[in-house]
């Protein structure tokens, strides 16, 4: 009897286990080849020359390291106040134009950084630390509505009204209920802000004024300005110890506090009555506003002459400008599907077992997102020439959009599959089910929502990146960023004006593709 | 791949679509990575040019039309962000070169990229041509085009406020001009960088800090590229400051591009302070078909594509006898006497002088 039972038990492990080989090579082996070997190649060629105790560096090197993490945790912790209203009021109501004001929310993150620098200049936000905070909190709020709305908003209404009826007040209940139970997206989603503001590169350049310098910053001056490779290898380790150390604290934190509880089939939302009417309304169009602040600008530029006309006519220098939407979307949509397919296993992975092994994979798959676009980029220079040489692929550009977009991916579905109580699995194999049928019955449909908001974080990443790309050597393949960049780069009123049209036509275009993928849906969601 | 953009969002069996994508992807990457590499010397079916990004982007199927029909030669272009990373690119990839000709190297980067022995010498036929100012001795980079970075002036604000226009950079340094002036970061931009050695070279090593003091206590809005400074701190584009370290070409562009048509250029180019860049051509050591290269470095010096340079790239062709544009020739002034340092002063010094700047500008 026993022995039976052992055995039964053995043949069940050895099967969860190569499943979870399985579905761990994929993603191992993008995050290997197109990060982990280029990365290494370049920092032991840096480092290999490197020579310590330059004069007067530590003492620099100390400042910006430390401004660059005071000025990511105050970012971070200021974006969540901005977001909290906005968060609040979608998770929790019904209302028409929800779904249209978490779009909106998405815009801003998707504007290049020249553009929006130049309208916080025109708002007078100019040259000092409240514009670089301003700017972050600006970029990122939608990366807090979305991350935390999505399990916010699956929240079992059983669990709250039962605190309710106990005595509790709406706030303990928020405090000793929500909260706790919202820890895991709030941790991802703060994990997120902290790393895009940690390697923040534009806005510090365009919003500091010459003063203030992020380790990303001071890599690009010594890198590429200085030719000190070695000094900016060093740095790029500094910068890379910084993130991980972040990166592991989280990971141990999350896996502390993630409790197993189950989540509703679609989401729980009320219609709000009363009071909640109005402070739904003035949650939501109040970020809205404050949001469109800046926006508003770029669109009233854009509308000073005829350029919307003139983003349709051939120009001799720049071609015709509104055909470099094809091209963003070609690369968003590849970014995206790469992206998701191996955010989705790498989630599956990482939630499967526990443990160090799993630990440090989750972190691996983060790091691309907090390391400098100037070291991934030159580090395919040295290393993408083995096997074959790929290194004047085109392809290298959406597969860069997927190493920054996959920690979105990632970030948004571990929580919701960390949700899903152990048994159900384990029930479903001992009734006989395969790894892969377990995971597309049970992990799959509740995934799916999951992941649907990593996929439009993805194309969204992809449509409006511009600092990864910009150090990979490539055929030249304009896309709107880069084309609003060429503009910008040429003196004239039509150029500006075109640029700012051009601005405009991409936030359009966001917006209609994050309207798009919230709708969405991936067959029906499971009940379990 | 457009219409299955989605396609495993909704897909019933990912697993199989994962697969598929990936095996596409990847395939399709090296196909095309295969297509780059033939290995047999002679006359190749198509040459590599890796250039700036600002270069790059603005190549267009005309572009190379010429020198394709006279030798059969098709050109790929690569695009690299700057001059800087353009270079650091060829010399990390020195012993398995990107490309077979690089263009756009200045003399800030020179020398950087010579010292690593990245380029291979060659003299163009057409090299005659070349204004004799602009050439080198060695024959390791052909100079291309030049461009003058001058600071500009909004014509509007000066008659508005009855200011004369500077005479020269001790002018622009006192306490009429306080605050009205933005320089770009030497250490983040291009012609932040040329702006710092034309002072270095007015002033000379001992006098080049004291100008800077008096500039900073007078209030020298620095930005950190030429954008900001351009659109954003500049008078005409709703900024502060009437004086912008741009190039003598923007007046010319500003008229090209301009909302109404016009005739007067809105914007004008102080001669004080001027510094010529030029940008050069260089056959990559490694290339498989020196020979080819060669001919491109000469077709990148004939005039077809020579008088192409200014319309498209905004600055001005190293060909003497190219014709330039008439807004070229009407709405800007080219500076008589701009400054030049040469490459190996620059490369011995030119990390000094921005630590030392810096140290100046943050007191």
């Amino acid at each position: 009897m026993d022995r039976r039972v052992d055995r039964g038990d053995g043949g069940l492990t050895r099967k969860i286990r190569w499943g979870w080989i399985a579905a761990a090579a994929p993603p191992a082996l993008f995050i290997g080849y197109f990060f982990a070997y280029p990365l290494i190649r370049i920092l032991t060629l840096g480092l290999s020359e490197l020579s310590i105790g330059a004069s007067g560096l530590e003492a620099r090197l100390l400042r910006v390291g430390w401004f660059t993490l005071w000025q990511a945790t105050v970012s971070t912790i200021l974006t969540f106040l901005a977001a909290a209203p906005l968060t609040w009021a979608v998770s929790s109501y019904r209302f028409p134009g929800r779904r249209l004001a978490m779009a909106l929310a998405t815009v801003p993150f998707v504007l290049p950084t020249v553009v929006v620098g130049t309208a916080f200049v025109a708002l007078g936000w100019t040259e000092s630390i409240a514009a670089i905070l301003a700017a972050h909190v600006f970029f990122n709020v939608a990366v807090v509505v979305r991350t935390v709305s999505t399990l916010w908003s699956r929240i079992d209404p059983r669990i709250h009204e039962a605190a309710r009826v106990l005595g509790a007040s709406e706030w303990v209940v928020f405090r000793k209920v929500t909260l706790p139970l919202l820890r895991p997206a709030i941790a991802a989603a703060a994990s997120i802000v902290f790393l895009f503001t940690f390697t923040s590169f534009g806005v510090v350049l365009i919003l500091g004024g010459f003063q203030y310098a992020t380790l990303e910053v001071e890599i690009y001056r010594q890198a590429v300005t200085l030719f000190d490779l070695p000094l900016a290898a060093a740095l790029a380790v500094v910068q890379l110890v910084g993130v991980t150390g972040a990166l592991y604290w989280y990971s141990r934190y999350q896996e502390r506090t993630a409790v197993a509880w189950t989540l509703e089939r679609g989401t729980n939302l009320k219609h709000p009555r009363g009071r909640a009417r109005l402070a739904v309304l003035a949650a939501t169009l109040g970020t809205l506003v404050i949001l469109a602040v800046p926006v508003s600008v770029l669109v009233s530029r854009s509308l000073s002459g005829n350029y919307y006309q003139a983003l349709f006519v051939d120009d001799p220098v720049v071609g015709t400008p509104i055909s470099s939407i094809a091209n963003s979307l070609l690369f968003a949509m590849v970014a995206t599907v790469l992206a998701t397919i191996i955010g989705i296993m790498a989630a599956t992975v990482i939630t499967g077992r526990s443990g160090q092994l799993s630990r440090w994979f989750d972190l691996t798959l983060m790091l691309p997102l907090g390391t400098s676009a100037v070291t991934i980029g030159f580090g395919f220079i040295v290393a993408l020439d083995w096997p074959v040489d790929i290194r004047a692929s085109i392809w290298l550009v959406p597969i860069a959009h997927a190493l920054v977009a996959i920690p979105f991916v990632v970030r948004s579905t571990v929580p919701t599959l960390r949700s899903v109580p152990p048994e159900t699995r384990q029930a479903a194999a001992i009734l006989g089910a395969s790894p892969f049928r377990v995971w597309r019955e049970i992990d799959l449909p509740i995934v799916s929502r999951a992941a649907l908001v990593g996929a439009a974080f993805a194309f969204v990443i992809s449509l409006g990146e511009f600092g990864a790309t910009s150090f990979i050597a490539r055929p030249s393949s304009t896309t709107m960023p880069t084309m609003i960049f060429r503009l910008l780069s040429r003196p004239g009123e039509v150029s500006f004006g075109m640029a700012m049209a051009l601005s405009v036509v991409l936030a359009v275009v966001t917006l209609g593709v994050v309207l798009a993928i919230d709708r969405a849906r991936f067959g029906e969601l499971g009940s379990f | 791949m457009p219409a299955q953009g989605l396609g495993p969002l909704i897909a019933p069996d990912p697993r199989k679509e994962t697969m598929r994508h990936l095996t596409k992807i990847l395939a399709l990457a090296l196909v095309l990575a295969a297509c780059g590499g033939d290995d047999q010397a002679g006359t190749p079916e198509s040459l590599t040019l890796i250039a700036h990004e600002s270069f790059a982007e603005a190549v267009d199927e005309e572009t190379f039309a010429g020198f394709t029909d006279a030798t059969g030669i098709t050109v790929k272009v690569l695009a690299s962000d700057d001059a800087g990373t353009l270079v650091n690119q060829a010399v990390l990839s020195k012993d398995n070169p990107l490309a077979d000709v690089l263009f756009g190297v200045d003399d800030t980067f020179l020398s950087r990229a010579l010292d690593e022995g990245i380029f291979r010498a060659y003299q163009s036929e057409n090299i005659d041509t070349v204004d004799a100012g602009l050439l080198r001795e060695d024959d390791l980079v052909t100079p291309i085009d030049y461009g003058d970075v001058c600071f500009n002036y909004d014509k509007a604000w000066f008659e508005e406020n009855d200011v004369a226009l500077p005479d020269d950079l001790d002018d622009l340094a006192a306490d009429e001009f306080a605050g009205l002036v933005t320089v770009e970061h030497p250490a983040t931009s291009s012609p932040g960088l040329a702006f710092l050695l034309a002072t270095i070279d007015s002033y000379g090593e001992d006098g080049w800090r004291d100008w800077w003091e008096r500039m900073r206590d007078a209030g020298v809005n620095v930005a950190n590229d030429w954008n900001t400074a351009y659109y954003s701190d500049f008078t005409r584009y709703g900024g502060e400051t009437p004086v912008v370290m741009s190039y003598a070409s923007s007046p010319p562009a500003e008229v090209i591009f301009a909302e109404e048509p016009t005739d007067v250029a809105p914007t004008g180019v102080i001669e004080a302070g001027c510094y010529r860049q030029v940008e050069y051509a260089g056959i990559l050591e490694g290339t498989n078909y020196p020979e080819s290269a060669g001919e491109l470095i000469d077709f990148l010096l004939s005039a077809e594509f020579q008088e192409r340079i200014p319309l498209t790239w905004f600055v001005f062709p190293a060909n003497q006898d190219a014709e330039l544009p008439t807004e070229f020739v009407e709405h800007t002034t080219i500076p008589t006497s701009p400054t030049r340092l040469s490459a190996e002063y620059i490369a011995e010094n030119r990390d000094r002088w921005i630590d030392e700047w810096i140290e100046v500008m943050e007191g």
